[in-house]
């Protein structure tokens, strides 16, 4: 049986779980959110992707209710959140500081928000024990939070954000704290917990790789704007401006005067060099200004000039970064320019066949690169 | 070595400075008024060689002082009323002081040094000046009285001035800083995030305030209780000075026994009762702030 894809984005019958209708939120005169629309969709994992102070925390404490719009409204199941304090709101948040209370047990901190619910004991003694199942913390129940240790304490925040099962968790930075290879783990437990629960999660971050792992969707901001809302491998493959394919990964970019051709642009990036061509959808006039970005990726390395190839430039090594599993050269073309270009190290170290200094072709595929407007 | 020298050096000051002066006390509780220089007897005679001398010293010893202070209600009575006092002043200090730590805790960084140095600029100044000061204000005649009948709230002076009023208004006003402090120190170390995490999780503001920022305060209030509460019991200016003839506390009794009396026994026996009364709280202080570092650490 065919799965079928969780696209809701795609379903016009949808209804989106939240709308960002023309959101601006000033502090004094400084413009935190810019006249921002978008939606999220039930069981969506959700994340606000940029640069700090770029205005994700500030979107995400408008979620919560710490913060109300200066203008436009925020719809949470077609209903205007506005009037709606914090504690009344179906939507918890999972603080960066975790905000654990020092002073309760692990157990009382899950049962927190389930008590002021006035649920009967029971009920509750089922919930948090449901809980800490869910996130491993059984042994833990009764320690204090200065007695466990940072990912412990990263559970013990995420189990009471969701005993009291919220439509919506807010997750703000929520590995930060933590060191590389736990957060690796973790982003994989976090991803298993939010398809076990179906709670819609929105994670803030700063971390590209974060973002790309968990999220269904990305929003990638700067400055108060969401320039670009899409899937991981979309963001990836197709930004829509310098400043996405720029934030997310590795990318050599290339601007100058493009043509019509064939079924994209040629691009002429610098007196005396080879024009570039890639395919394009975008409708540009004839001399405007283009940008190519290239992933470093999708770049090929080799001694002699490749025939089959449009885009073909010489160039000159000028730094190895090794990294293991891959190599990444710095090539400098006679314009001073530097394209980056990546290789898997399927060989041992011994039968590189490159070095600092030599001169080499780089190359790429028709629809290898992606022309950008901006 | 190094680090048995550095605990000697406190305990030997400790020894000089508390030990040997309660040593002194323990000893004349235990002897007779007699009319002489000093006013008690036994003295210490080693005429007949030094062990004689100790031995003829704690023969004489007897508990007759402190037998006396069970027969006279006076002074139980005077204890009574010392603890009653101490204890309603040290919660209306808390009352005041607790808004004022909050107030300074939330205030903006930049105010803060500022506000701090207003709760100590008090200490400037001499206390038994501060606390004459308050006779000016409180007497019948006195500023709040004039202020009261000027704007009319009042018909007549009110008398404040030398009634156990007087006396709690004093000790507020001398102890606050101690209550404010500790208080301060702890609302201060609190993680702001907290607050905002009990609104998410169903709090009101009034909720989230008595079950996270009052148990995260507990130490400081526990800290600035006993502050206030332990000087306030033995407390003598303050009621010598602002306080009536029904204000009884056992600092005014002990200077009485002392100096009007001259019956040096029965006050040394007064001050190692009060002492002992005072041991409880003492430690009971010293398990909390033990506690504390360890919740701390």
């Amino acid at each position: 049986m065919p799965e079928t894809k969780f696209e809701p984005w795609n379903d016009p019958n949808e209804k989106p779980l939240i709308e960002f209708r023309g959101v601006t939120k000033r502090f004094g005169t400084f413009t935190a959110i810019d006249n921002q629309s978008f939606d999220i969709y039930t069981k969506e994992f959700f994340a606000l992707l940029g640069p700090s102070g770029c205005g994700k925390t500030t979107m995400m404490r408008m979620l919560a209710g710490f913060e109300a719009p200066t203008e436009g409204k925020i719809l949470l199941g077609g209903k205007d959140i506005a009037p709606i304090p914090p504690n009344k709101r179906e939507v918890n948040m999972m603080f960066q500081s975790y905000a654990l209370f020092p002073h309760l047990s692990v157990w009382d901190n899950i049962a927190f928000g389930l008590k002021r619910d006035g649920k009967d004991k029971k009920a509750i003694a089922a919930r948090v024990a449901e809980m800490l199942k869910l996130t491993r913390l059984e042994k833990f129940a009764n320690r204090k939070p200065h007695q466990i240790s940072g990912g412990q304490r990263q559970r013990v925040a995420l189990a009471r954000s969701l005993a009291k099962a919220p439509k919506l968790l807010l997750l703000d930075e929520p590995l930060g704290a933590l060191d590389a290879k736990l957060r690796q783990d973790t982003q994989f437990e976090l991803m298993d917990i939010q398809e076990t629960t179906g709670t819609t999660f929105v994670i803030v971050t700063h971390d590209q790789e974060e973002a790309m792992t968990v999220a269904s969707r990305v929003a990638v901001m700067d400055d108060g704007r969401v320039v670009q809302v899409d899937t991981p491998d979309r963001i990836y493959e197709d930004p829509n401006s310098t400043y996405v394919a720029d934030f997310i990964g590795d990318v050599t970019i290339l601007s100058g005067s493009v043509t019509p051709k064939d079924k994209g642009y040629e691009l002429r990036f610098a007196e005396g060099q080879p024009t570039l061509y890639a395919d394009s959808d975008l409708s540009l006039t004839d001399g405007q200004t283009g940008y190519l970005a290239i992933r470093p990726e999708k770049v090929a390395v080799s001694p002699e000039k490749p025939e089959d190839r449009r885009n073909a430039l010489k160039g000159k090594i000028l730094d190895i970064a090794y990294l293991g599993n891959l190599s990444t050269y710095h090539v400098e073309l006679p314009t001073g320019q530097v394209v980056k270009a990546q290789t898997a190290n399927t060989r041992r170290l011994a039968n590189r066949p490159f070095s600092w200094e030599d001169e080499v072709w780089l190359s790429w595929s028709d629809s290898a690169a992606v022309l950008l407007e901006r | 070595m190094r680090r048995a020298i550095l605990i000697l050096v406190p305990y030997l000051w400790l020894l000089a400075l508390f030990l040997v002066p309660f040593a002194i006390v323990l000893k004349i509780s235990l002897s007779d008024y007699n009319l002489s220089i000093p006013p008690y007897t036994p003295q210490m005679d080693f005429s007949n060689g030094w062990w004689q001398g100790v031995k003829d010293l704690f023969a004489a010893f007897d508990f007759e002082n402190f037998i006396f202070l069970t027969e006279d209600d006076l002074y139980w009575k005077a204890y009574l009323s010392s603890l009653q006092i101490a204890t309603i002043s040290t919660l209306l200090t808390l009352m005041v002081g607790y808004p004022i730590a909050y107030g300074m805790a939330r205030a903006p960084e930049q105010w803060r040094p500022t506000l701090m140095m207003l709760v100590i600029l008090p200490f400037w100044t001499s206390f038994l000046i501060r606390v004459y000061a308050w006779k000016g204000i409180l007497s019948t005649e006195g500023y709040l009285n004039q202020v009261l009948l000027g704007i009319g709230v009042i018909g007549e002076p009110l008398t404040i001035l030398n009634t156990n009023v007087a006396v709690y208004i004093g000790i507020v006003y001398t102890y606050l800083p101690f209550m404010i402090l500790p208080i301060y120190a702890a609302l201060d170390k609190m993680d702001g995030s907290l607050l905002e995490a009990a609104e998410d999780l169903g709090c009101s503001r009034l909720s989230a305030f008595w079950l996270v920022t009052v148990p995260l305060s507990r130490n400081g209030i526990i800290a600035g209780s006993f502050l206030v509460f332990i000087p306030a019991v033995g407390e003598f200016v303050i009621p010598a000075l602002l306080g009536g003839s029904e204000t009884l506390m056992i600092g005014k009794v002990l200077y009485e026994e002392f100096f009007n009396n001259r019956d040096w026994p029965v006050a040394s026996a007064v001050a190692v009762i009060l002492l002992l009364i005072l041991v409880i709280p003492i430690v009971l202080f010293q398990r909390n702030q033990q506690k504390q570092r360890e919740s701390d650490g």
